[in-house]
């Protein structure tokens, strides 16, 4: 290395929050990197959230705007619900990644790249007519550090015999103990997780220790970074707490719910992106009982889900937006068969095929409406990563409390982003309880569609004496649910379907706001932009606006006093990532004037440009 | 729910598994014969109604679960393969039965039926072919032959027919049979061995539809005819048919032809059959003999033992609940790096 040791130690600034990104080619380890980064920022104490972004193709051809990957990273001294609007420092591995990311960061922001891939061949693939790193078109607007990470990484790794390429692999590690320097972050945690990940090659751990120090030490001595900056930890509540993306906490919250409920899981699945993680943390789970499914199809992901409900067990399925539509008919066979399922829908950017790794919420309507007849599911949806543990156990409380099948709706963007989990006290989680009706005494006849007084019917399992009935697709007798065609029995089973769905509002919390309960506009939000929303809405109420947020985790039913709260503000703003199918059912349900902000390409809402929609409506 | 602590049940009777709803076939549809024989063989497997789930798709012969006093589940089209795959999984004490058609297994739920076949789970599957398509008025199906005049098809069918049993051997069926409707011992002999086989039985049962395919089989069921028309298989023994028992079927290279006993032909000349071979190559000739070139194969073409399904992945269950202990919600939350605020 050649750079000058320092005299004087580096000037230290402390910050109360910041925003990283890591970006390269896909196969660059950006997502690794971006992971220890999160988790190092949380052991420390921070709050932090994540948004990790990467392209739908495993391997585009190296080195194009195809192929780049990113994850970014918003730690803070302070609770925080976004991964942040904007980057403070941007790792750029390649210049297709500069090219595809440099718009993230803020002017003034530190731009560390990778000068080895500034090549001419990079150039062109990235689309760039002369070499940003020399024309000086950078160095106006950021803080440029050019570091040719390849050269040192293959120095620091020389002495251990690795291939180039294997050498070169190293680069990522290299990539994170700089930015860990740059923020003052230990590697302990980076170093525990080199030698459980690597510790069969002891030679390939060797290296990527070596290259992890060699970014540390370079930051330590370059004169190109002369302040490190130091971000406290943010007062949490006390607690044990570890990182939880989306998508585990969905796939814990279902263990938990099986073991809460005394029902073993059973997940039956089709591979999709971004639900399949579900299925791959579920299928570790052998010693909790967990049954899980890869189905031929989406169909008979949730078909033998059914019935598996049918014969006891905590029957779920899995899938984002193509395979729910495809799953549709089935739903409805699930809402005739009035049977406890979970369908879970990992929202993804649609219509069609769409974008399958960036996030959209515009299945809302697909959930509450689309399946053939009057075909009422409750529909809850998780608002934060954390959030999706919890929306699983309210989600199989409905499912078997009213006999109904439940959609929950996450996103991409929940799914694989992250928060700190505050580890609940499993002995103060809340049981569920579940009957079945037992063997049939002197020969009562058993009637599959009676009623308690939650309009749920009883969930009678094969294998019971006396209890031994029939059940399927055609209209139910009321009661016998023998199969019947009469109209006025029709009228009956419909609206006693609808009502069973319906007053599932009498057992849910009232509705909170946050902010005044009456003013100038309420802005009511649903799924995974909540941490948008509720940021941009506390930075105003902190200006003193006359602001308020609502965030809507029932959906199908909504909660009961929604209605009136409604009507005590002077707006209701309803920000979506979608056309405004919230709105449309607002409006309609409510008859309220509701106004909508739409956004549709596949990012999640930033705070500055909700803030500023906000702002249109206050004065 | 165990039920050791009830009184041992009565012997059981045909009347015992039948439903008090009414059956709601066309008069003199083959479903009916079919439903009385499963009603008679069910009790000779020991198995209580409470413990048989019968499920089904969409058509008419998936009405058949509400005629049973079992529980049964009337799914949607195509579907019942996966239906049934589930209730299995979730309780591998039910004796599960899916009853099918040829438009429901073959053509909206081919998917599922091969891939319940190849996973091989226990349980059973009964095929319906009356090669039309009924509770939707008479279009053609899958197994119609080439040509079939039908509402749908007024100038002919231009598609080409498949064999259920030629699809159940391709896709690693382990148990394959045919049978049917009117003759009520061998449909009950052949149902009684598919409830006995450990695996997925595929049964397939040709079955007339009076309405709208009427007398599609009639060379298999009119008394002039069908001792030609029919090859009754039985393990171990040759391969002989006809009113007299005086042909057989012979191999000729890879190929089987239809010869005369006699004239030099014996017994020992003929194709004897073999339902337990390894490979399915026999089974699959069979089911590829065709009316009018050949007699109709009926009987039990293949039956193997091979691995289970369900019991493979409850093994994995038992296996990790063994090595790791019952799972813990505590060491489930908190696995990974943690870290504790003061």
């Amino acid at each position: 290395m050649s750079t000058t040791t320092l005299e004087t130690p580096k000037k230290t600034v402390h910050l109360e929050s910041a925003t990283v990104r890591f970006c390269g080619d896909s196969g660059d380890g950006m997502q690794l990197a971006g992971t220890q980064l999160t988790t190092t920022s949380a052991i420390v104490g921070n709050d932090v959230a994540t948004f990790p972004d990467f392209p739908a193709e495993i391997r585009a051809p190296r080195g194009t705007l195809a192929g780049v990957s990113g994850f970014q990273i918003h730690f803070a001294a302070k609770e925080i619900f976004t991964p942040g609007d904007e980057v403070d420092a941007l790792v750029a591995m390649n210049p297709a990644a500069l090219k595809t990311n440099i718009d993230a960061l803020i002017p003034g922001g530190l731009l560390i790249v990778n000068t080895e891939a500034f090549d001419k061949k990079g150039l062109e693939q990235a689309h760039f007519a002369s070499n940003p790193l020399e024309d000086g078109s950078l160095d106006q607007k950021y803080k440029v550090i050019k570091v040719d990470m390849t050269k040192i990484t293959r120095e620091a790794v020389a002495a251990l015999g690795l291939s180039q390429k294997e050498a070169d692999r190293c680069r990522n590690f290299f990539a994170m103990g700089l930015v860990f320097w740059l923020y003052d972050r230990p590697l302990d945690p980076t170093l525990r997780y080199i030698e459980d990940k690597f510790g069969k090659r002891p030679d390939i751990a060797e290296a990527n220790r070596k290259a992890l120090n060699a970014g540390y030490n370079y930051g330590e001595t370059t004169e190109a970074m002369a302040v490190k900056y130091i971000v406290d930890s943010a007062h949490l509540p006390p607690g044990t707490y570890r990182s939880i993306v989306g998508n585990t906490a969905t796939a814990l919250g279902l263990v938990a719910a099986s073991k809460l409920s005394g029902h073993d899981v059973f997940y039956g699945t089709y591979p999709i992106t971004p639900a399949s993680d579900i299925l791959h943390e579920l299928a570790r789970f052998k010693n909790y009982r967990v049954m899980t499914f890869q189905a031929e199809d989406e169909i008979a992901a949730i078909t033998s889900s059914i019935g598996a409900s049918f014969a006891g067990k905590m029957g779920v399925t899995g899938s984002s937006g193509p395979g729910i539509a495809l799953k549709g008919e089935a739903m409805g066979l699930a809402v005739m068969l009035e049977l406890p399922l979970l369908v879970i829908n990992v929202q993804r950017g649609g219509p069609s095929t769409g974008l399958p790794t960036k996030t959209e919420q515009a299945d809302l309507l697909q959930a509450m409406c689309g399946r053939n007849g009057e075909c009422p599911m409750p529909v809850v949806a998780a608002q934060s990563p954390v959030d999706c543990f919890y929306i699983v156990l309210e989600a199989w409380k409905i499912a078997t409390r009213y006999m109904t099948p439940v959609i929950i709706l996450t996103d991409g963007y929940l799914a694989n982003g992250s928060e700190p989990w505050k580890i609940p006290d499993v002995s103060e989680l809340e049981t569920i309880e579940v009957k079945h009706p037992g063997p049939s005494v002197n020969g009562e006849p058993f009637m599959p569609y009676a009623r308690d007084e939650r309009l749920a019917r009883p969930w009678a399992l094969p294998g019971t004496p006396g209890l031994t009935h029939r059940v399927g697709g055609l209209e139910k007798q009321n009661i016998t649910g023998n199969v019947n065609y009469e109209a006025q029995n029709h009228q009956q089973m419909v609206d006693l379907r609808a009502k069973k769905v319906a007053d599932i509002a009498k057992e849910l919390p009232p509705q909170t706001v946050e902010g005044p309960d009456r003013g100038q506009l309420l802005v009511l939000s649903w799924g995974g932009t909540y941490g948008a929303c509720r940021t941009a809405a506390r930075n105003l109420i902190a200006q003193g606006k006359s602001v308020a947020h609502a965030h809507l985790r029932y959906l199908n039913p909504m909660p009961a006093n929604l209605g009136d709260l409604l009507t005590r503000y002077d707006h209701v703003l309803i920000p979506e990532l979608n056309k405004g199918q919230l709105r449309l059912l607002i409006r309609g349900t409510y008859l309220v004037d509701a106004k909508g902000f739409n956004k549709v390409q596949g990012k999640p809402f930033t705070v500055s440009e909700l803030m500023t929609e906000f702002n249109k409506y206050l004065n | 729910m165990s039920t050791d602590a009830l009184p041992a049940l009565p012997v059981l009777k045909a009347t015992d598994f039948a439903s008090d709803q009414d059956v709601r076939w066309c008069p003199g549809c083959g479903d009916y014969s079919i439903l009385a024989q499963m009603k008679k063989m069910l009790p000779s497997l020991g198995i209580p109604p409470h413990k048989i789930v019968f499920v089904s798709g969409i058509g008419c012969s998936s009405r058949f679960p509400y005629y049973m006093s079992t529980y049964g589940v009337h799914s949607i089209h195509g579907r019942a393969p996966a239906v049934a795959t589930g209730v299995k999984v979730a309780n591998p004490e039910l004796s599960v039965w899916v009853i099918t058609g040829d438009g429901d297994a073959l053509s909206i739920g081919g998917n599922h039926l091969l891939h319940a076949i190849r996973r091989n789970l226990d349980m059973n599957i009964v095929l319906f072919n009356n090669q039309i398509y009924g509770l939707t008025k008479g279009q053609y199906s899958p197994t119609s032959p080439l040509g079939k005049v039908t509402k749908s098809t007024p100038f002919g069918s231009v598609d080409n027919p498949l064999s259920p049993l030629s699809v159940a051997i391709g896709a690693e069926a382990t148990f394959v049979a045919r049978s049917i409707d009117v003759h009520i011992k061998h449909l009950g002999d052949v149902l009684h061995r598919a409830a006995e086989h450990r695996g997925t039985s595929f049964v397939e049962v040709y079955q007339n539809c009076n309405i709208f395919n009427d007398k599609a089989f009639e060379y298999l069921t009119d008394r002039d005819t069908k001792a030609d028309a029919t090859l009754e298989v039985e393990h171990g023994k040759p391969m002989i048919f006809g009113k007299n028992r005086d042909k057989g079927i012979r191999l000729n290279g890879i190929t089987p032809e239809v010869v005369e006993l006699g004239k030099g032909i014996s017994e020992d000349d003929l194709l004897f059959h073999d339902e337990q071979l390894e490979e399915p190559t026999l089974a699959y000739l069979l089911s590829r003999m065709r009316h009018p070139e050949f007699p109709v194969p009926i009987g039990v073409l293949r039956s193997v033992e091979r691995p289970i399904f369900e019991e493979r992945l409850h093994a994995q269950i038992a296996d990790a609940v063994k090595k790791r202990g019952e799972g813990d919600l505590n060491e489930l939350f908190q696995a990974g790096e943690t870290w504790v605020v003061k």
